[in-house]
């Protein structure tokens, strides 16, 4: 039996398939024009999906003063605990605050925190990766040595150590996850540097004599893209769950801003935990579809930048 | 007999000359990452190129032929000798220069690698891939560069539209030809083909070889030939050398290499070419052993341990590259104790 003839359910694939070789057969099918790579991104059911939630969370953080009227520190004691109502839609905490209000708010910070960090750890990662992985030699190895040292601590000590050193504060949140975070990074760009530079598209460049960084960053780096971006993506996450499992502990930012973590804190209460559901659930539940369309968002990119994968 | 040291009868055009050229490759091991041995890739290779000869660069694998095209253009560094290159307005050693001062000679010798597959890179369409030499050469708007990349697919018998379009919707002797196009893009005068057509099949194979001799009719092209293939030889090359762990150990005319050979290595290495001719008397030497380390390569000559008519002298001494004349041609060169043992006796 041929292949053809096994009965199978026709997914959109197949559709998409058979639309394409009617144009074909028509003659008119033109040649994609535009990003490949954003064709190919938004293809991805799963991706897309996590793109619209990320900028729903993104856009309702950054618009958070027309969203809602409260302050999301002004301390109210007459309406401590108040359950979800039309004017506090996700009620009040402890002190009288509006919690709808300190989700938005506190996103701002926890997306500064997490996007950020993850951003400024991945830029220096693939800039010192990628150019230690391509020209090696002593400025490698010393790289090398530090990222060791600094990945041989458990994550968790490095950052209750530095936080008594550092001090509390946002900044040096920031600094404590970019200063562990971009070892991950180089040497993912370094390990993928390492076996890029020896394809011959990188000899018959280097036998035009074009200088390093353009060979490195212009031409090698987009091969290599697809795993950092996913890295990226993973850290993000990972930087979100970290400054809300840190501000848990109370060894976060400081508990006068609001963030994400700093909300669930209270949740360490059980009383709370038990009787005020509103307080811990929509901002555990907007940290858990955050992070979660952020990795889909990585799994969509990793896909997308996959030279060999058609689009 | 001839002299090696004796001048050509017929001076020719040397295009690049490379005399006691190695490139060695340190082998690091342990904590410290110290150097505990050489990987003696090219050790010690004399040759002349000639301004529009194709020569051919032949020898099993391993034996050192990339690693010595790659040397010519200094993608790898030479450790040591000299590689001369002289053109009609400048002429330089390379080894000595710095990587700047190579820059001015980087378009005059061009490299078409062996794999299409990893040859393009896949993230760029043809154009992304081919622009940046170009601009860096003084190409400086990008209409220009549009017309002068259509123009070297046109000329590698592409379509001017492929430009757009990425390595992996391209066939194996397309992507090869791209390739060929690339080099061409600076109009160099040595193109280094590191077996060019090894991975093409048959019929893409010769249509590939047709192509690359017009363009060096065209363009009046040099080609170092890398293969090991010696039909391929037989059909493009003027000039074969022949190369064992790292040294050249033959070098004459192609047409000489099957019927006038020297060697025994390379008497060995043409025994292993099938023939389906059944009048060709075949008798075939089989070699003995592996290829030895080229890190450990042996002493004295480098093919001793596997040569049936080696003798004392070959364990301990290195047969220099001589030159022999024979049948009233004296272009023939070989490193072997054995033919001067026999001229000697006759
Ligand atoms: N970058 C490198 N570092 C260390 N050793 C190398 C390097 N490049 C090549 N070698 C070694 O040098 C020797 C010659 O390699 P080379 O690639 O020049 O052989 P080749 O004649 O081109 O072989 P083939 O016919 O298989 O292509 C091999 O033993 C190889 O292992
Ligand atoms: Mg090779």
């Amino acid at each position: 039996m041929a292949l053809a003839d096994i009965p199978r359910r026709r997914t959109r694939f197949d559709r998409r398939f058979d639309r394409i070789r009617e144009l074909e057969e028509a003659g008119r099918l033109k040649h994609p024009t535009g990003s490949r790579l954003l064709r190919k991104f938004m293809s991805n059911r799963l991706a897309v999906v996590g793109l619209v939630v990320f900028s729903i969370i993104l856009l309702a953080a950054i618009c958070a003063p027309l969203l809602t009227p409260w302050d999301p520190t002004k301390i109210n004691l007459r309406a401590m605990l108040q359950p979800p109502s039309w004017e506090h839609w996700f009620g009040t905490d402890k002190t009288g605050r509006d919690v709808f209000a300190r989700v938005l708010y506190g996103g701002r910070i926890s997306i500064l925190v997490g996007l950020g960090s993850a951003v400024v750890s991945a830029i220096i990662g693939v800039i010192v990766g990628c150019y230690a992985g391509y020209v090696g030699g002593w400025f490698d190895a010393i790289c090398m040595r530090v990222s060791e040292i600094i990945m041989a601590f458990p994550e968790l000590i490095l950052v209750l150590m530095l936080v008594s050193i550092l001090g509390q504060s946002l900044s040096n949140i920031m600094i404590i996850f970019i200063v562990g975070g971009w070892c991950g990074i180089y040497r993912l760009a370094r390990a993928s540097m390492l076996s890029l530079r020896e394809e011959e598209y990188v000899q018959a460049l280097r036998s035009f004599g074009l200088s390093v960084p353009l060979i490195c960053f212009k031409h090698i780096l987009p091969n290599a893209l697809g795993p950092i971006m996913v890295n990226i993506t993973l850290s993000t996450a990972a930087f979100i769950l970290a400054e809300a499992g840190l501000s848990f502990l109370g060894l976060g930012v400081p508990m006068n801003i609001a963030t994400w973590g700093n909300i669930l804190n209270v949740a360490q209460d059980l009383g709370v935990l038990q009787n005020n559901w509103w307080i811990w659930l929509p901002v555990g539940t907007t940290i858990s579809l955050f992070v979660l369309s952020v990795n889909f968002i990585g799994d969509g990119l990793r896909d997308a930048t996959d030279p060999t994968q058609q689009g | 007999m001839a002299s090696a040291a004796e001048a050509h009868p017929e001076p020719r055009d040397v295009i690049l000359s490379l005399k006691g050229v190695k490139a060695h490759f340190p082998v690091k091991a342990g904590v410290l990452r110290r150097t505990v041995a050489q990987v003696k890739a090219v050790d010690g290779v004399d040759l002349d190129i000639y301004r529009g000869e194709v020569l051919g660069l032949v020898g099993e694998s391993g034996c050192g032929k990339t690693t010595l095209g790659k040397t010519i253009l200094q993608l790898v560094r030479a450790t040591e000798g000299e590689i001369t290159y002289s053109g009609a307005e400048a002429s330089a050693d390379l080894t000595k220069l710095s990587d700047k001062e190579l820059y001015a000679y980087r378009k005059r010798l061009q490299i078409v690698f062996q794999d299409p597959h990893s040859s393009l890179n896949p993230a760029f369409t043809i154009f992304g891939s081919l622009e940046d030499p170009l601009t860096k050469y003084g190409v400086k708007t990008r209409e220009e560069r549009r017309k002068i990349i259509g123009d070297l697919l046109e000329a590698v018998n592409m379509r001017r539209e492929y430009m757009d379009r990425y390595p992996h919707e391209f066939s194996g002797g397309q992507r090869q030809r791209i390739g060929i196009a690339r080099a061409l893009s600076v109009n160099p005068e040595l193109i280094v083909c590191d077996e060019a057509v090894s991975a093409l099949d048959v019929s893409i194979r010769a249509q590939v070889l047709e192509l690359l001799m017009r363009l060096k009719r065209e363009r009046n092209l040099t080609y170092v030939f890398i293969t090991h293939d010696l039909s391929v030889t037989e059909f493009i090359c003027d000039r074969v050398a022949v190369m064992y762990l790292g040294k050249i150990v033959e070098l004459c005319r192609s047409e000489d290499l099957f019927e006038r050979k020297l060697h025994p290595y390379t008497q060995a290495l043409l025994s292993a070419i099938p023939v389906a001719d059944l009048d060709r008397k075949s008798n075939r030497v089989v070699l003995e052993g592996d290829v030895p380390s080229p890190v450990n390569p042996p002493s004295g000559c480098p093919f001793h341990p596997r040569c049936r008519f080696r003798q004392d002298i070959c364990k301990t001494a290195v047969p220099a590259l001589k030159r022999y004349a024979i049948d009233g041609r004296d272009d023939h060169y070989a490193a072997c104790h054995l033919i001067d043992a026999k001229e000697a006796a006759a």
